[in-house]
């Protein structure tokens, strides 16, 4: 969860911003306008970093490679061949492609709904006039800022009158929009969709519904994917309410590491085992999607 | 999609092309007028219904749980009053608790504010594969919390552990990392710092570049140096965005309970509590206790201290924003 705010208020001008920035870029030089490459410090420098943000993943696959003994037989620095023996292990002990389909589902279903739902409610704030518009966006803003994960309780007494605990609706459901969202879609739509656009269409009898899917969704296809990528990280990675509202039998992927850690703490090569599966997935997503991810970012950063 | 979105929305119609005739007053076109007007609040209203429901009816509900008995199994109790508060406040675990929550929060948030800017102003150079680079600092984001907990409590481990090892081949002794409640929280704001600092430092990339590079040159001209340059111009230009890196990361800071829940695995921050931290003291005390009216209680609190502290971030940097001269 709170891995979206983080960009939250910022977001503002995405568009606009980013492109001007576009056009800086190719005539920037370094920051002291010289245009010289940088030296070996700085590829130094960041090289260091960059081995500090794999290391804990390496080492992870390390331990996770050898038995249970290896560390207190001293510092391992190259993988052992017991990898495949303990990812075996995990899957006895955790039920991991269960956990792993679940986080799957989810993920997606709920990244699905959130880009749904802020696209549309972020069409109606950018581009269509109606009375208090400006003080209900006001009130999206403001919710961005309530810790709703505090709700937890009440949340959970009303999923069990419901019946859903143990289910993944209950994960589902108060994952389905975020204000986050419906900002990040607002500011986006507001630059990159021109009225006249809008008016167009409506000239030639097109109902709203239809401006909105033939000329506001096409509009915020860029942004739309942005906001589903993390919304899907976001979900994946979230621990909190699903380990409080899901059964052991039926968990996400984070929940189940966590139950691996309660069934295997002696052996930490299992564990570590697991935490290297579980993240493979988001690796993969990364690889692909990690440029996306980096603009993503950077867009939302440029203080609005 | 597109057929149950319709089905959803049955309000707004197509405007059969009669209605373009503007003053006759037909149905169609009152429809087309109903179309205008309505259709916003339409579209808008899913994300306030579900939030209502799931957002902001908990939040408020959460108060009435907490004034009442209320247990997990036996559900609402008799009115409670303000019992819960006081017996919350007399509670050593509850200041426990709010000591480790801020003791951890300010371990991680420092230290990553200001790795990420150096960080940063090391990537805003003329670098060769800048995406490589970029993507390289952001890898940590792609590891679940809970993944990175397991992997750290694993490297902070008080026996054999890598940190530990490397201590006492320099001479050092082992630090007693998941018993002594200061190292337990460096153990943990490192977890945070791991999987935050690539996020923040693209954050301050970007409000790096968005600095006019004139604004450098003259510098140059004038003779400063690049760590002159990055103290006097760039560090100052960069200030609105640290307090909204603060800021948001106040909310979700507090909040924390990944990374402790996992540090070891009974789940409860240690022997004597070392690391327990808000959110945990409410998971330990409506879960395991299960006594809803006193983890309401706590939430309640917590949500006021997020709040004041919200509200304390404003007037700072609406004092800071008013001194210095960025806007």
């Amino acid at each position: 969860m709170s891995s979206i705010p983080l960009t939250a208020q910022t977001a503002g001008k995405g568009a606009a911003r980013a492109a001007s920035r576009r056009g800086n870029r190719r005539r920037r030089k370094g920051p002291g306008g010289t245009g010289r490459r940088p030296g070996f410090l700085t590829y130094g420098f960041l090289g260091a970093v960059l081995l500090g943000s794999l290391f804990p993943l390496y080492w992870s696959f390390l331990v996770g490679s050898h038995d249970s003994t290896v560390l207190s037989r001293g510092i391992p620095l190259l993988p052992g061949g017991n990898f495949l023996a303990n990812a075996a292990q995990v899957l006895d002990s955790i039920p991991f492609w269960t956990a792993l389909g679940n986080s799957l589902l989810v993920s997606s279903v709920t990244a699905f709904s959130v880009v749904f739902f802020s696209t549309l409610a972020g069409f109606a704030f950018a581009k269509l006039k109606f009375k208090g518009s400006k003080w209900l966006l006001v009130f999206v803003i403001a919710t961005m800022a309530v810790p709703t994960q505090l709700g937890v309780v009440p949340l959970f007494i009303v999923m069990s009158r419901f019946g859903w605990t143990g289910s993944l609706w209950a994960v589902i459901i108060p994952a389905l929009v975020t204000a986050f969202g419906v900002f990040w879609m607002t500011q986006y739509i507001r630059d990159a969709l021109p009225d006249e656009l809008i008016e167009a269409v409506r000239v030639d009898g097109a109902s709203m519904i239809r401006a909105f899917w033939h000329v506001g969704l096409p509009a915020a296809r860029p942004a739309a994917a942005m906001l589903a990528l993390f919304t899907f990280m976001a979900t994946w990675t979230n621990f909190f309410w699903p380990f409080i509202v899901l059964d052991p039998s039926n968990p996400t992927l984070p929940v189940a590491l966590q139950l691996l850690q309660a069934a295997h703490f002696v052996d930490y090569s299992v564990v570590l085992a697991g935490a290297v599966l579980s993240t493979i997935p988001l690796l993969l997503v990364f690889v692909l999607a990690g440029r996306q991810l980096v603009s993503g970012i950077m867009q939302g950063a440029v203080k609005g | 999609m597109a057929v149950t979105d319709r089905a959803l929305k049955p309000a707004p119609p197509r405007r059969p092309p009669s209605s373009k005739k503007v003053r006759r007053i037909t149905f169609s076109h009152r429809l087309s007028r109903w179309d205008v007007k309505f259709s916003p609040y339409l579209y808008i209203s899913p994300f306030f219904l579900l939030f209502a429901i799931t957002g902001l009816f908990p939040l408020g509900y959460t108060a009435w749980v907490s004034i009442h008995n209320w247990n997990l199994i036996g559900g609402q109790g008799e009115f409670a009053g303000l019992d819960n508060y006081t017996f919350i406040l007399s509670q050593p675990f509850f200041w426990n608790a709010v000591g480790n929550t801020f003791s951890i929060f300010l371990l991680s948030s420092v230290p990553q504010v200001v790795a990420a800017i150096v960080i940063a102003a090391f990537l805003d150079a003329n670098l060769r594969a800048k995406t490589f680079w970029r993507m390289g600092v952001l890898v940590p984001f792609v590891v679940a919390p809970v993944a990175v907990g397991l992997i750290f409590n694993n490297l902070f481990a008080d026996q054999f552990g890598l940190v530990n090892e490397i201590l006492r081949s320099l001479g050092f002794e082992g630090v007693r990392w998941h018993s002594d409640p200061t190292a337990s929280h460096m153990a943990i704001a490192t977890m945070v710092n791991f999987r935050w600092i690539g996020y923040n430092t693209l954050i301050f990339l970007a409000a790096m570049q968005a600095i006019p590079r004139d604004v450098y040159e003259s510098a140059a001209i004038d003779g400063a140096g690049r760590l002159r340059q990055f103290f006097s111009l760039t560090v100052p230009m960069l200030r609105p965005t640290v307090i909204f890196v603060v800021i948001t990361s106040t909310i979700g800071g507090l909040q924390i309970f990944d990374e402790p829940r996992v540090f070891d695995q009974y789940g409860l921050g240690g022997a004597d509590r070392q690391w327990q931290t808000l959110t945990m003291y409410i998971w330990e005390l409506g879960w395991g206790q299960r006594n809803f009216g006193r983890a309401s209680a706590v939430a309640w609190l917590l949500f006021l201290i997020i709040v004041l502290i919200a509200v304390l971030n404003f007037f700072i940097t609406r004092r800071i924003a008013n001194q210095g001269g960025t806007k």
